[in-house]
């Protein structure tokens, strides 16, 4: 999916120089990232992995052309790290970080709604178009082009989906990891559209878990507008109810973000739904030959 | 993060928020002395303990004279009580809060939340008030007003809708509007995940009060809210998870047979399904998270070797950033000081693999080995139902 993200595409790292940021930058440009520099206050005019580090994203925009930009930066400057981005005319924000304040992400979607950014995350393993590029943390090497997209709130449980993707053939157009917070960027409705729209994907994977109501309005869309299989799993049938499992949005409250609930809701929108998490590879591809 | 009820009070009184006059007592004997400087001829005695559903349970305690506040602090002080929220074990009462009785003429909900739906700050309204709002929720949604507010404050009009559906008098609305408000700015101020008032009451003497109150802090904006980070009450937490979570470790305790170590939190929950998929209950969830260390790794051993309900445990590692040497040499660690009382199955794929499982195969430990999940879960299922033979 060139939407998003492509070999060309130019990205700069906000927490360059971190130790987080440096590993994770180094691991990009590896997999073949056009990474173009990175942004650490005070330390502008610098270079690191050969890259020029720059003061503030206005700068990297200006000097370096900056189209995309991941953000490593501690959860208490994060925020601001993202509306900073938003405003210099960063077009695609993933953002890394886990922990920021919940209050804080509402200020962070107000301030941008008016801007025409793309954001992903937080909390997020982040972006990878298989054998172009990525923007994140995910292990480049179990990926591989091909023809299903997969959006998920998970990390880990995405490299499992993956993997089986890549075992059985099908591969990867675009992975998108939105992330495990409660106030978040790009939802499932988001992808599935880019998704949609997208000659190169032929299906779908979907990742949810328990907490909120994502999957249930992506439910909704899919039934009344997507015309490719889904294949989908959530995480968390056997969570107790009231505790946060891991992720700061995947908890049930007041009886509500069920696994039961979510699976039922896209079974009801023709999804092909997948309680088995080593099956979704061996779904999609049986959905594919019907 | 919950605090209890008589310290998200005083933060509420601090906001203008009336509350009923109330002081804490950890003995019979401040108890007495509470209700002596309060006054009055009618007295609450409250148990305070981080779960709804203390009015059922008998937690809460209206008294008429100080024979009966004695008697009442000296019943629930050490008690155990269980409640709907509880879970069977029930919690241990080890504070009390004293306040004057109030004669009540209507009980309301009244609860901050942040709506993930709307992305903003929303009250809850219900002139249900007192019962389970969940309850409420399921068998009458009409009664249910959810209200988004759309800017820094709450707007007259965004009061009023609320006032209307909770079927207040007109003289009510200014009271309303300030209750509020001051409810909001606390919210916002203090980094509310929830604040809910249940009931929220009206006096015989037309005021408005919140008899009861529950506060929960957002856990990621605790390193701005030191006064209330200060307020962590440990024996009302499992005290492994708090171990674990010195370790950098997501622990969470369930009740079945086979612990679970993994690496990200959708996996630790999709490896708890699984397990149940195939015929077994998890004994907790466990994500070691993304920069665990060979010490967090040898923590988190020796807290599933330690459960005694643990029949089995299965280390399901996909590594990204989790390098799986150190997963093995945790292990390791491990079974120096613990020794290693159940089967251990091992799914330990990703970075430095062949590393991680030279390592635990040449100390010669009884290991079995799982090419994927499925199979890892399997094995898990099949030796902890060995194991429970073998105890029958």
């Amino acid at each position: 999916m060139s939407v998003l993200l492509r070999r060309d595409t130019r990205v700069i790292c906000q927490g360059f120089t971190g130790k987080q940021g440096s590993f994770h930058a180094e691991q990009m440009i590896a997999y073949g990232t056009t990474l173009v520099g990175g942004v650490t206050p005070g330390k502008g005019g610098q270079t690191h992995l050969n890259r020029p580090v720059f003061d503030s994203v206005a700068d990297a925009v200006a000097q370096e052309g900056a189209e995309a930009s991941v953000i490593f930066v501690p959860p208490r400057f994060a925020a601001e790290a993202i509306v900073e981005a938003a405003e210099a005319g960063i077009r695609l924000i993933v953002c890394i970080t886990e922990g920021i304040p919940v209050q804080d992400m509402l200020a962070v979607k107000q301030r941008i709604a008016d801007s025409d950014c793309t954001l992903i995350g937080p909390n997020c393993p982040g972006i990878i178009t298989p054998s172009e590029a990525k923007i994140g943390i995910m292990p480049g090497h179990i990926h591989q082009p091909g023809r299903i997209g997969v959006i998920s709130r998970s990390g880990t449980l995405t490299y499992e989906a993956v993997e089986q993707l890549t075992r059985t053939g099908l591969g990867q157009s675009t992975c998108i990891g939105m992330g495990g917070d409660p106030i978040h960027g790009m939802d499932f409705i988001d992808a599935l559209k880019m998704f949609e729209a997208d000659e190169r994907t032929e299906g779908v994977v979907m990742i949810g878990e328990i907490g909120g109501a994502d999957e249930e309005h992506a439910a909704d869309y899919i039934a009344q507008s997507f015309s490719k299989p889904v294949v989908a799993f959530i995480a968390g049938a056997t969570a107790p109810k009231g505790k946060r499992m891991g992720h700061a949005g995947a908890i049930i409250s007041g009886g509500k973000g069920t696994a039961e609930a979510k699976f039922s809701a896209l079974e009801a929108a023709g999804v092909r739904v997948e309680h088995n998490p080593t099956k979704l590879g061996a779904q999609m591809l049986d959905l594919l030959a019907a | 993060m919950n605090i209890h009820e008589y310290q998200a009070k005083a933060i509420m009184a601090d906001y203008g928020i009336p509350v009923p006059r109330g002081a804490a007592a950890f003995t019979v004997e401040e108890a007495l002395a509470a209700a002596g400087s309060l006054g009055g001829a009618l007295w609450v005695v409250k148990a305070q303990i981080h779960a709804g559903g203390r009015g059922k349970a008998g937690g809460v305690r209206l008294c008429h004279s100080l024979q009966e506040v004695e008697a009442a602090a000296h019943a629930l002080l050490g008690a155990t009580l269980v409640t709907k929220q509880t879970g069977p074990a029930g919690k241990r009462v080890r504070r009390l809060y004293i306040e004057e009785g109030l004669p009540i003429a209507k009980e309301f909900y009244l609860s901050l939340l942040v709506d993930r739906e709307q992305e903003r700050i929303a009250f809850v309204a219900s002139p249900a008030g007192g019962m389970d709002i969940e309850q409420v929720a399921a068998d009458t949604p009409a009664q249910i007003l959810t209200v988004a507010i759309a800017g820094d404050t709450v707007s007259q009009a965004e009061s009023e809708q609320m006032a209307a559906h909770l079927g207040l008098d007109a003289d009510l609305q200014a009271a309303f509007h300030t209750l509020a408000n001051n409810l909001h700015r606390m919210f916002r101020e203090k980094d509310g995940a929830l604040l809910e008032l249940n009931p929220l009451i009206l006096t015989t003497e037309g005021a408005l009060v919140a008899l009861d109150a529950k506060f929960v802090v957002d856990d990621n904006a605790l390193y701005r809210q030191p006064a209330l980070a200060a307020l962590r009450d440990p024996d009302e937490e499992d005290g492994r998870e708090i171990e674990a979570a010195q370790f950098g470790l997501n622990y969470i305790a369930l009740d079945g047979s086979i612990g679970c170590m993994v690496n990200g939190a959708g996996l630790a929950m999709a490896t708890m399904d699984i397990i149940q998929l195939k015929g077994g209950k998890p004994a907790n969830f466990l994500d070691v998270g993304g920069g665990v260390t060979v010490e967090a790794v040898t923590e988190a051993f020796r807290l599933l070797f330690a459960d005694a309900h643990v029949q089995a445990v299965l280390v399901n590692i996909f590594g990204g950033i989790v390098r799986c040497d150190i997963i093995a040499n945790g292990l390791l660690e491990a079974v120096k000081q613990t020794p290693m009382r159940v089967p251990v199955v091992m799914r330990l794929v990703g970075t430095n693999e062949a590393e991680g499982q030279r390592l635990v195969k040449e100390a010669g430990l009884d290991v079995r080995w799982a090419d994927d999940l499925d199979q890892a879960a399997e094995l898990a299922v099949a030796a902890a139902d060995n194991m429970k033979e073998a105890q029958a």
